[in-house]
């Protein structure tokens, strides 16, 4: 008896060619190489169709997932997307491949590492010793093949917990990134902001100011805010200001007192061009945040979203999620305190609506802790996408669900700088009482003390007031 | 509440001190920005209708001469999914265009708020043709499903010294009708936004029309004595280059 479906494979040795191809019903979909055949297994979005990588059809779509499902995980380690002598970053993953942690998942196909992933002997501490033996390709096909539950399912079987001042990630928690932005960067305003949160028990990740002007003044003006702040009412948290990388290492020179470096990551090393950064550079910046002796292992505070290369069209034909997933290669080089995803910033070209910033979202969150990060995310759009609070709320319970380490904290979740709309103070209380989550164990013993109270008397003209800024 | 936190939104346009009921936010706070995000869909939306801009621009700004054009893009989803098409006229809007020896050529288009064009577009130009009797105008030319770079090949294809750009720019909760305005020196298909030079949040609460008006006029007599745009042309008079 001949099956309806056969998948058809040859795995070569080493450099040779991986031909890709399955049949259903008599049609024979072909695949011309690893990076074709990740594009066109991918859920539909709309950065894929902008940049010509997506499957033509639905059914094209499902033979690709099929020929992918049986395809090795070795094939990852095999055949590289981007050449190893043209990008940093995949010099990166090959590099810094741990081939003892992947030895107990090296003999299954992607399909077969589903399967084991949802399994029940696939425990949180089996899949953390995973994390350094999975290459970002193959995090990103495995989710490929995985619908929104089993990403979620499989994602909070993973706790990634890391320390500043505070612990982010313990199991039972959700912490969130106070994020006080002001159209510009007015600190009377700021402060204002700052204020509301923290008393709505916003900011045990990170107070993060995104900067409206990018220079080395600002910066180092609004670093001394949230530091007089924290110190005045010895508030747990950490500071940041999300300005370019050089920037802030401008501002460390000044003495401007930095907690976390923050710098927006991505997948090639084209589209990090794009962005200003090299890998030397991160690292000298995570070098000069270490010497400041401000905090532990965990000084880094990394974004990244889907779309980013394709916009910088430094893609190099991959899809954008397999693109993202080799943003974390970068990310986990440094140990960082948080990460997230900005899922629906950057527009309906990339992920259209509320339906695919979702998937995305939970994607990238998936994606993020099997490759060893403590994964947050900005559950966000934008005016212009299909999408409305309706789809933010339900990304932000199924990441609540998931065990997301993180989300924003934004007043009344419109971001007055970036314009765009992302998750207010109100969205993390309402996602901490339905789901029993509690902050950081620091910050929650902040929040019931003196200080707070005394921080609930205080005035924005109190926060500034010989805050040198 | 305490006293302090229900004074906050004095010193911020951001939505603090929010009116709540247990954990959530009060129906007045979630109607609220239900509104504005309706007003801030609909100003992506609601197409710009290009014979009664025409019509205005004629009574309110002694235009007569327009043209009214399309980019690549057929629809709004079409834009939305790829701005490539928006910055692109359509086959026959390209036939429409003259080559002659212009100083400027002014573009109005929709972009991302048809709503910015609606209220500030005519105003702006009122306030600004006056002042630019020194220099030879091409036809205006009206636009929809457009994006900046448009005005790129508009510019070189009416052989325009300069081009600008008067564009609805994305639209927050907070301003959905702000109108951009992108001033390129010898334009020509591929330049960058590097090229360029940009006056944003142009409305009412912003920079107002007749004071974004006397901005332009700044700009483009800067343009035109130093023979470009872009990063090398500041703001307030001083050029970089000239500095050392």
């Amino acid at each position: 008896m001949i099956p309806v479906t056969q998948a058809i494979r040859w795995v070569a040795t080493l450099g040779a060619i991986v031909q890709l191809q399955h049949t259903i019903g008599g049609i024979t979909y072909s695949f011309r190489d690893l990076k074709d055949l990740l594009a066109k297994a991918t859920p539909l979005r709309s950065g894929d169709e902008l940049a010509g990588v997506a499957a033509s059809s639905a059914v094209e779509r499902a033979a690709a997932q099929m020929t992918l499902a049986d395809l090795p995980l070795q094939t990852f380690l095999e055949e590289t997307l981007v050449p190893y002598e043209e990008d940093e970053v995949t010099r990166l993953i090959a590099d810094s491949h741990d081939p003892a942690a992947f030895a107990p998942v090296s003999s299954l196909t992607v399909g077969g590492f589903r399967d084991w992933l949802l399994s029940d002997g696939a425990t949180g501490e089996v899949l953390s010793r995973l994390a350094f033996g999975l290459t970002p390709e193959m995090a990103a096909a495995v989710s490929k093949l995985m619908r929104v539950q089993d990403l979620v399912a499989a994602a909070r079987k993973i706790r990634v917990v890391s320390r500043f001042r505070t612990t982010i990630g313990l199991a039972g928690r959700l912490s969130t990134r106070l994020q006080p932005n002001h159209p510009t960067d007015d600190v009377v305003g700021i402060a204002a902001s700052m204020l509301d949160g923290l008393l709505l028990g916003s900011g045990d990740a990170v107070v993060g100011i995104n900067p409206a002007t990018d220079n080395v003044e600002t910066t180092a003006t609004l670093l001394r805010l949230i530091d007089a702040v924290r110190e005045r009412y010895s508030i747990p948290t950490q500071s940041c200001v999300l300005a370019h990388v050089t920037t802030q290492m401008a501002a460390i020179e000044r003495g401007a007192p930095l907690d976390l470096v923050f710098q927006s990551i991505a997948g090639t090393e084209k589209a990090n061009t794009s962005f200003g950064i090299t890998l030397a550079m991160l690292d000298e910046a995570h070098a000069m945040a270490r010497g400041l002796g401000r905090g532990g292992e965990n000084l880094m505070y990394f974004e990244t979203g889907q779309g980013s290369a394709l916009s910088a069209e430094a893609h190099h034909g991959m899809d954008q999620q397999t693109c993202e997933a080799r943003a974390y290669a970068v990310a986990r080089r440094y140990k960082p305190l948080l990460v997230n995803t900005v899922v629906g910033f950057i527009g309906p070209e990339y992920l259209y609506d509320g339906k695919q910033i979702l998937r995305a979202g939970l994607e990238d969150h998936f994606c993020g802790k099997l490759l060893g990060l403590p994964m947050g995310c900005d559950v966000c759009y934008t005016n212009h996408a299909e999408a409305d609070q309706d789809d933010m709320d339900t990304l932000l319970t199924m990441l609540g669900a998931a065990g997301v380490n993180y989300i924003m904290g934004v007043p009344g979740a419109d971001d007055v700088m970036l314009q765009y709309q992302s998750t207010s103070f109100h969205d993390a209380l309402y996602l901490r009482q339905v789901l029993g989550l509690k902050p950081a164990p620091e910050f929650e013993a902040w929040l019931a003390g003196e200080h707070a109270s005394r921080l609930s008397e205080a005035s924005p003209l109190h926060l500034t007031a010989g805050a040198g800024a | 509440m305490t006293q302090a936190l229900s004074t906050l939104r004095r010193y911020t346009p951001a939505r603090v001190a929010l009116p709540s009921t247990g954990v959530s936010l009060a129906t007045s706070e979630v109607l609220a920005f239900q509104l504005a995000h309706a007003q801030a869909r609909d100003a992506v939306h609601v197409p710009l209708h290009l014979p009664s801009l025409a019509l205005r621009l004629q009574q309110e700004a002694g235009v007569s001469q327009t043209l009214q054009l399309t980019t690549a893009a057929s629809d709004r989803a079409q834009y939305l999914r790829n701005p490539g098409l928006g910055r692109k006229l359509s086959d026959a809007s390209r036939t429409q265009l003259v080559h002659r020896a212009y100083d400027l050529a002014i573009i109005v288009a929709d972009g991302l708020s048809a709503l910015a064009v609606e209220r500030h577009a005519v105003e702006t130009l009122a306030a600004l043709l006056p002042m630019l009797a020194e220099w030879t105008l091409a036809p205006i030319v009206l636009l929809t499903q457009a994006r900046v770079a448009v005005g790129d090949e508009i510019g070189e294809a009416l052989g325009a010294k300069c081009s600008l750009v008067l564009i609805g720019e994305r639209p927050g909760l907070s301003s959905a009708d702000s109108l951009g305005a992108y001033l390129t020196w010898d334009p020509r298909v591929g330049k960058t936004d590097a090229a360029r030079n940009c006056i944003s949040n142009i409305r009412y609460g912003g920079l107002e029309p007749k004071a974004a008006a006397t901005k332009i006029v700044w700009y483009l007599h800067e343009a035109k004595r130093l023979g470009l745009s872009g990063t090398a042309l500041k703001d307030g008079g001083i050029v970089e280059s000239l500095n050392g």
